[in-house]
């Protein structure tokens, strides 16, 4: 299933946040977006999930999600969004419950994300006894046991430090090589983008447009932080975005 | 660190070169401790020193004749009028009515005052018209809707319940929307983007998500319900603390004034005690 971004324009209020923006997202890829802050990146990410609707302009969906697929557009959150009173075993069968599944297929599933986030000893832990790596992977275990067609991710990792990002990077890294997905991105942090995406939008500041695409050819198992070709990939996606940053952050906030 | 306070030293001093960076200069010292305090801690027998000294105080007071038994009865005879109390099998046949009233009024105040607290808490036209309402009913003095009660609900058990269930409504109310409009929205934003339904939003993120402020409401709810337990004996209550204590005040019968006054200030320790286990329980999932 692909998702297509047809000429999105977008204001609140007075401010406008968005241009007559157009992007395809093909099945299997993960695609990075980034941009100075405030240039809707978050925003256009909840354009594609449904969670908001943009002023003109249309988010498709090419093709059918696959069968198994119980929730085909899935968010993955910046702060994780884990109910506290709930181990991480009832944070995703959470998500499971809605869908009149056998109690032994629940299991099933629960045990299968569990496994493949490493996850497998916490089962029974509640959030306030993990740390914010181990929240954020039970945030990725709880998307993937609903099976998505495309992975919506917030900057999953910003809320993280910069060790454990660069473990989870490692992690998604290994998930994607094992059953590829399909994965929106967004992110203010470049160094991530280089190794996660294989396509990376750059966003202009507000109002927010395509400033460039940037492809990596690298396989995403090939790529390692400090690599000379993916630092030289990070360097002129920083070329790109500087002037845009700087201006940026010298605007007023009236938003 | 050897050298950054070198080249402090060097800095300030400019021509003295010589200063030492050895623990035991004079230039060295520990750091000052300034971080402390705004932390309350809790102490379990505080609270019994403080109550035992004010009845020390009160029994010595009257003992030597300082307070005149017209003002405080000996905290002594307190006891002993209570002992009485309990020997002949009184105290059961005021306590029991009494916490009856207590449980039924407070049970449908606080469960319609849920009810009602979400309903404002989740839809927009239940807020928009009841809210001025419960602002408006809220600070009307109950006791002074007794005789009405009394019309509506009949003198017997019925406008008991009524006046301590609508003194429970109210704060029950405010606090359980509150609680509802304090919810994680990110939480609910989630449910909506794993494509939960309406109701288990409300059942699964809202309502436990909402738990801790209706429990603290709950707190406020039933010390209020003690309260007005004493105002709804006030009539046609043969047993009960309430009658109890009315009795014994227009008899000026100081001791078992007190006996009743101790009976109610006991009554609202345990039923703090059984919220406090009741939020260890069920909330023990809070940082």
């Amino acid at each position: 299933m692909d998702i297509r971004l047809e000429n999105i324009s977008h204001s609140y209020d007075s401010v406008e946040v968005m241009r007559d923006l157009s992007l395809t997202i093909r099945s299997g890829e993960i695609v990075c977006i980034v941009g100075p802050s405030g240039c809707g990146k978050s925003t256009l990410l909840r354009f594609i999930g449904g969670l908001e609707q943009p002023a003109s302009g249309r988010v498709l969906q090419i093709g059918v999600p696959p069968e198994d697929s119980l929730n085909p557009l899935t968010y993955v959150f910046q702060d994780f969004a884990l109910l506290p009173w709930r181990t991480v075993e009832g944070n995703i069968s959470l998500v499971l419950e809605d869908h009149k599944l056998s109690k032994q297929r629940v299991s099933e599933i629960i045990d299968d994300v569990l496994h493949r986030t490493k996850l497998a000893d916490f089962a029974k832990a509640l959030p306030k006894q993990l740390s914010g790596g181990m929240k954020q992977r039970v945030a990725i275990a709880r998307a993937m046991a609903v099976n998505p067609a495309v992975m919506l991710m917030d900057e999953p990792l910003s809320a993280l430090d910069s060790q454990t990002r660069e473990l989870l990077i490692d992690d998604l890294v290994s998930l994607w090589v094992r059953e590829p997905f399909t994965a929106v991105y967004v992110t203010h942090n470049l160094s991530e983008a280089v190794r996660l995406g294989h396509r990376i939008v750059v966003l202009s500041r507000r109002p927010g447009q395509i400033r460039d695409i940037v492809e990596i050819d690298v396989p995403l198992a090939e790529r390692a932080a400090g690599q000379s070709a993916i630092e030289a990939q990070q360097n002129k996606l920083w070329e790109l975005l500087r002037d845009e940053a700087r201006a940026a952050d010298s605007e007023l906030i009236d938003a | 660190m050897r050298d950054s306070s070198r080249a402090f030293g060097d800095n300030d001093s400019g021509s003295n070169g010589t200063i030492s960076t050895d623990s035991d200069s004079i230039n060295t010292r520990p750091i000052r401790f300034r971080g402390g305090g705004f932390k309350p801690t809790s102490n379990r027998w505080a609270g019994f020193i403080v109550f035992a000294l004010l009845i020390a105080l009160a029994e010595w007071g009257t003992r030597t004749g300082w307070i005149s038994p017209l003002t405080l009865p000996k905290p002594s005879d307190v006891v002993q009028t209570f002992v009485e109390l309990f020997e002949s099998g009184l105290l059961f046949k005021h306590v029991v009515p009494s916490l009856t009233r207590l449980l039924m009024g407070s049970l449908i105040g606080v469960s319609i005052g849920i009810v009602v607290g979400v309903a404002i808490g989740l839809f927009s036209h239940v807020r928009s018209g009841l809210v001025p309402l419960v602002a408006a009913i809220f600070p009307i003095p109950k006791i002074a809707l007794l005789p009405l009660f009394v019309i509506w609900f009949g003198i017997d058990e019925g406008s008991k319940y009524a006046l301590i269930a609508f003194g429970t409504f109210t704060p029950t109310v405010v606090a359980t929307y509150g609680a509802v409009d304090n919810v994680d929205r990110t939480l609910i934003r989630m449910g909506q983007s794993f494509g939960l339904s309406w109701f288990s939003i409300v059942r699964k993120i809202v309502l436990p998500g909402a738990l801790p402020g209706i429990l603290s409401g709950l707190r406020i709810s039933l010390a209020i319900a003690i309260i007005l337990l004493v105002a709804a004996e006030m009539l046609g209550a043969e047993y009960g603390i309430g009658a109890y204590i009315l009795e014994a005040g227009s008899l000026y019968d100081l001791e078992r004034l007190f006996a009743g006054v101790v009976i109610l200030s006991l009554l609202g320790v345990c039923v703090s005690f059984v919220i406090g286990v009741l939020e260890r329980r069920m909330l023990a999932w809070r940082v």
